[in-house]
């Protein structure tokens, strides 16, 4: 049957919202067919893992402290996404932004230094990942290598020298040979909003960042810029935008908006440096960045979606004993169908009459 | 100190490095010759060492084993390809789904097999020229998988060179609108390079987890199919140069485990992280050198047919 894709000039706004919308509805479905196939009641299941955190107060709260790093990373790949640059590698500039921005806490560690290590820790944490992130770029402006690859392998190498940092210098000498550094002195701890719960100062500096990105991306020449390089990088050039600095400036606010993430996770819910300080954080938010349809407000929607994919997943695992693998399984499936649900939205199909080859 | 045997193992230990690489990479240099961009390599290299493994185990057969890894690779890879060749998405993100889809389902089908073993694939042993010392073990005294890899590193160099089949393929990847304007059914064509590169990748898993390290790790595959990827950039997208690029990058990362063994005061992570590091360091000189040149001119760019 010939059928074609025709590519259509108005998008209906209702299209823009509803696509995210019928992605969640098709991932439910392929959920309820997995949990089926493994053996487990597909309502309980759903239960568990959608409607019970929802309803705890606890779990409301790690709902958002999940969401936090998911926000702020995903807001700062929209940048490059939306610029056309492929940074796939936030998960290593999380890393490198944790490490430089535990640096100062280990440093002051004991000294009753005053209540400026934390914003410091916090601003060295960007410029970390910020750093980490220009490499790609650098290599890409100069040489012309592919920033997806470089910024991927980063990544691994960024884990390593966590790695070898908790094990060796940074270990704390009386943790009982644990890879792990010191826990934090208090003053250089993220302040809890509430009493109960692990909700931090974090989320108001993922909301911050939000606004921001939205006023940059939505009305600024910067933000303008950005998104014609990607679009039409031809255009962009006879319009005197210059290719290689939307490059370095996309990649350092990923990576410093990564970095931040890494060093508010570590300073905050975390309270030390470990070997492992995401469950792929740095992954998940680009599926966040897609799913909010690279708007920064999206990507605040999004990224509590898919906290709720995390904290879904760890219930399951305790009360249903299902791998933890189930998430990623969701998390994989969410962004296949977001995809496919915006080309659905961006074309129209058509069916051909007469002959046709694809 | 060093006697022919430790020599003879460690040569054979690259070959068994470098085949997984080879044969995944062979695959990618397919797909990406018909000019689609697949990121999915490492999640349909984890599929197919989780499927191979399972089906191995539960069947005994390691021939089995291979044979549903390489069609869990395939299937794993019409779901990039339904994207970004039949819906036309992106094809980054399109890969990069099909990666975390396929760690995830890999996770799931292997979950049950954490701490088994299996017996490893043999080698195959031919009388008299594998019991050469040295020469004999790496040249003639490796498992089938390392044979497949040769051979299909000559067959896909032949085919895209010199069939017509191949000639096609590469018109795909060139000029997708001409190769249209001709009659050749571009997506299709696209499909099956893209389906060729998943059965690739499916048995470069199968090799993994049924002959290089023979149990299951949800996170056994550690990067192999990115490195994969930038082999196929490394190569200049020609075939013959994957091979050098394979073994070089299974050199680096045998030795630097000899390395660690040594115990020379070097962190054993600076080592661990060598591989990754090289990739870049080769992605890097290879821009530099060719600017890009050798890339398929269509690679990454979606087809839909006007007309």
């Amino acid at each position: 049957m010939p059928l074609r894709l025709e590519r259509q000039e108005n998008v209906p706004a209702i299209g823009l919202v509803a696509a995210p919308l019928v992605a969640l509805v098709f991932t439910l479905v392929v959920g309820a067919v997995m949990f089926a196939a493994l053996g487990q009641d597909p309502l309980r299941a759903f239960s568990v893992y959608f409607i019970e955190p929802l309803l705890d107060p606890y779990t409301q709260q790690e709902l958002v402290v999940k969401a936090c790093p998911l926000m702020l990373i995903g807001v700062g790949l929209a940048f490059c996404y939306r610029a056309n640059r492929w940074n796939i590698g936030a998960e290593g500039q999380y890393v490198a932004g944790a490490v430089v921005g535990s640096w100062l806490a280990l440093a002051t560690h004991g000294t009753d230094a005053g209540p400026w290590v934390l914003p410091a820790m916090l601003a060295l944490g960007f410029v970390g990942g910020a750093l980490w992130g220009l490499i790609p770029a650098f290599l890409r402006v100069r040489f012309g290598s592919s920033e997806i690859l470089t910024s991927l392998m980063l990544v691994y190498v960024a884990q390593l020298g966590l790695d070898y940092l908790v094990r060796g210098p940074w270990k704390d000498p009386q943790g009982f040979n644990f890879p792990q550094s010191v826990t934090f002195d208090d003053n250089a701890i993220m302040p809890l909003l509430s009493d109960e719960g692990r909700l931090h100062a974090g989320i108001i500096i993922a909301v911050v960042v939000v606004i921001a990105a939205t006023f940059v991306l939505g009305r600024t020449l910067i933000g303008f810029s950005i998104e014609l390089g990607g679009s039409a990088p031809r255009a962009a050039a006879f319009a005197g935008f210059d290719e290689r600095r939307v490059t370095y400036g996309v990649f350092a606010v990923s990576g410093g908006l990564a970095g931040l993430a890494g060093i508010i996770e570590v300073a905050g819910p975390i309270g030390n440096l470990q070997p492992s300080i995401s469950p792929g954080y740095g992954f998940t938010a680009i599926i966040a960045a897609m799913l909010g349809r690279l708007h920064p407000v999206g990507i605040l929607v999004a990224s509590l979606v898919l906290a709720l994919t995390y904290i879904g997943g760890e219930a399951a695992q305790i009360t249903m004993r299902m791998p933890f693998d189930v998430t990623r399984v969701f998390q994989g499936t969410l962004l296949i169908a977001i995809l496919a649900a915006d080309v659905l939205v961006r074309y129209r199909i058509r069916r051909v009459e007469g002959t046709s080859h694809a | 100190m060093l006697d022919a045997a430790i020599i003879g193992a460690v040569l054979a230990s690259i070959v068994a490095a470098a085949t997984t690489l080879l044969l995944a990479s062979i695959g990618e240099l397919v797909a990406e010759r018909a000019g689609t961009l697949n990121l999915g390599v490492e999640g349909m290299m984890i599929v197919g060492a989780a499927v191979g493994y399972a089906a191995a185990y539960g069947s005994g057969s390691l021939i089995l084993g291979t044979i549903a890894a390489m069609l869990a690779g395939t299937l794993l890879s019409l779901v990039f390809a339904g994207l970004a060749i039949w819906l036309a998405a992106n094809q980054v993100a399109s890969g990069l789904a099909t990666t975390i889809l396929g760690l995830g389902l890999a996770g799931l089908i292997g979950s049950p097999f954490v701490g088994t073993t299996l017996t490893a694939a043999p080698a195959l042993h031919i009388p008299v020229l594998s019991d050469l010392p040295i020469v004999g073990p790496v040249l003639f005294g490796q498992d089938a998988f390392a044979y497949a890899s040769i051979a299909l590193l000559a067959i896909v160099a032949y085919g895209l060179a010199r069939t017509r089949a191949g000639l096609v393929l590469r018109a795909v990847g060139e000029s997708h609108v001409a190769a249209h304007a001709l009659g050749h059914p571009v997506r299709r064509i696209r499909t099956l390079a893209v389906m060729f590169g998943g059965a690739c990748a499916g048995l470069a898993g199968a090799q993994l987890s049924l002959a290089y390290t023979p149990f299951w790790a949800s996170d056994m595959t550690a990067g192999r199919g990115w490195i994969a990827l930038a082999l196929v950039v490394f190569s200049a997208w020609r075939p013959l140069w994957l091979l050098g690029g394979a073994y070089l990058f299974g050199a680096v990362s045998i030795l630097q485990l000899h390395v660690q063994g040594f115990g020379l005061g070097i962190p054993s992570q600076l080592l661990s992280s060598l591989p990754y590091l090289a990739t870049i360091a080769a992605l890097v000189v290879i821009s530099a050198l060719k600017r890009g040149q050798g890339a398929p001119a269509s690679l990454g760019v979606p087809f839909v047919p006007d007309r």
